[in-house]
């Protein structure tokens, strides 16, 4: 999957099912400080992840993915990107 | 010291309306809120009958946390408490300063258990049912969401006693305000109506299965019965003291009397006039009133052969020498188990304001039991000082609550 594929379909969840407002999908927004993402939200991003890219992470590996950019890269590298 | 305890907000949402003022039209018609769901013969039920309640919109009501977490019964228990509160002219700012508790009557959440197991058979990954499965599963999932969403601080549970649940919890809250432990509670209860929580009803013969005329299927105490219907929503009331509704100005409507209660000790599913009495008789003891003071009786009634005729019988015993005016609304309704209790003391305070009483509809030929009753077929107008409200379930828990018309 195209990093501009993976980067459209993380921010439609994140603006369509986490009610997040698009002008705060900044690269360098941080997860939980800035886009207010909690523990419950990583419950349900793991259940969003597996829907959408077919590949299960799990909510602590999450807690190590500080900022959108990053969340980008690691879904980028968990689905092998191209 | 007792304290008085009154109402001083009340808030539906059920098959016959989805706020307070529908609801009073629907009773005042005799309208019945039953159809069916064809997809009940599909998934294996014996009777597609149901009440039909629709699920709100809640988006823009509630952010998405509170949203998903809520059941379906929960959806419907916030609508009603948005219209109490509402009445109760409760509104956020007061709830951050001061306390109110919450009593709801619950007795299953069905279909958000089905739902996460058959995702978890499917996925074989207990991580893929999201944050929200355990919030809608737990069988407290109306009063801890209510309690999140309301920010409320004080006494919060969920009773759970089959069809007396949510009965059995405004008793609680009577007793809670009335011994000085509370000045506010919110009390209610709520009914998941979904295709997957009322199979193993079915199971058991309880369901009407007169498919073919669905607005006449519910008919309690008429000869040709043949079992209940189920249905659902929720119901919610604002219990409070009575110098502390006063002090803030609230309209009172009602005032709580009595609470009686009892177990029958016998039978799973089958009731029993003398439990019945027992719970009726400590009401009108702890009322301090005589059983011919009674004006109005909301029955339990469900339309069932063996229901129906026990508390015929217990109702000849305490009220045959008074020939007071008996209806149940479940005619209308159908069975809305764990919130009846708490419904039908919304309808019957709608009836007390309005002064009259909502008709028993399809009683069109008595049996032997509720020939000696004074079952009103037709919306009668009459004044309602005071009314009384059964409420019996599975495994013979009874609850009988009084009302009283507010005089200051």
């Amino acid at each position: 999957m195209k990093r501009e594929e993976i980067i459209t379909i993380i921010n439609d969840f994140l603006i369509e099912e986490l009610e997040i407002d698009r002008e705060k999908l900044q690269d360098d927004a941080n997860l939980k400080n800035d886009l207010g993402i909690d523990s419950l939200d990583f419950v349900d991003i793991v259940v969003i992840v597996e829907h959408n890219f077919g590949i299960k992470i799990s909510p602590e590996e999450m807690t190590n993915v500080p900022t959108l950019k990053a969340f980008y890269d690691y879904i980028e590298r968990k689905t092998g990107g191209q | 010291m007792k304290r008085r305890v009154v109402i001083t907000g009340t808030g539906i949402y059920s098959s016959i309306g989805k706020n307070l003022e529908k609801v009073k039209q629907s009773l005042y018609e005799g309208r019945s809120g039953i159809g069916v769901e064809p997809e009940r013969k599909t998934y294996g039920y014996r009777s597609t009958l149901t009440g039909i309640v629709e699920r709100p919109a809640l988006k823009g009501l509630l952010d998405r946390r509170a949203r998903v977490s809520l059941s379906e019964q929960g959806e419907y228990a916030y609508m009603a408490t948005l219209e109490a509160l509402k009445n109760a002219q409760i509104d956020m700012d007061y709830l951050d300063n001061n306390e109110m508790g919450v009593f709801f009557g619950n007795d299953s959440s069905a279909k958000a258990v089905i739902e996460a197991h058959t995702t978890v058979l499917e996925k074989k990954d207990t991580m893929l049912l999201g944050s929200e499965a355990v919030f809608r599963s737990m069988n407290s999932t109306v009063t801890m969401n209510l309690a999140t969403i309301f920010k409320l601080k004080g006494v919060n549970m969920t009773i759970s006693a089959a069809c007396a649940s949510s009965s059995h919890a405004i008793g609680l809250g009577y007793i809670f305000i009335r011994d000085g432990l509370q000045d506010l509670v919110l009390c209610g209860g709520a009914q998941e109506t979904n295709l997957l929580s009322m199979g193993s009803f079915d199971a058991i013969s309880t369901f009407s299965v007169r498919m073919d005329e669905p607005t006449k299927a519910s008919r309690p105490f008429d000869a040709s019965r043949d079992g209940l219907v189920p249905s659902g929503g929720a119901a919610s009331l604002v219990l409070e003291d009575y110098d502390h509704a006063v002090k803030r100005g609230a309209t009172i409507l009602a005032e709580v009397v009595g609470y009686g209660f009892s177990s029958n000790g016998a039978k799973l599913s089958q009731p029993s006039d003398t439990g019945s009495e027992i719970a009726m008789t400590r009401a009108i003891l702890d009322a301090g009133i005589n059983a011919k003071d009674i004006d109005y009786i909301n029955a339990h009634a469900t339309s069932t052969p063996q229901g129906d005729m026990f508390e015929a019988i217990a109702l000849d015993k305490v009220f045959g020498a008074y020939k007071t005016p008996v209806s149940s609304t479940k005619s209308m309704t159908g069975h809305e188990c764990w919130m009846a209790g708490a419904s039908e003391i919304v309808y019957s305070i709608i009836m007390m304001q309005n002064s009259f009483i909502a008709p028993n509809i399809n009683f069109e030929q008595p049996d032997e039991y509720s020939a000696k009753l004074n079952i009103i077929k037709t919306t009668t107008m009459k004044n309602i000082d005071l009314l009384l409200s059964n409420s019996f379930g599975f495994g013979g828990t009874n609850s009988a609550l009084i009302i009283k018309k507010y005089n200051p």
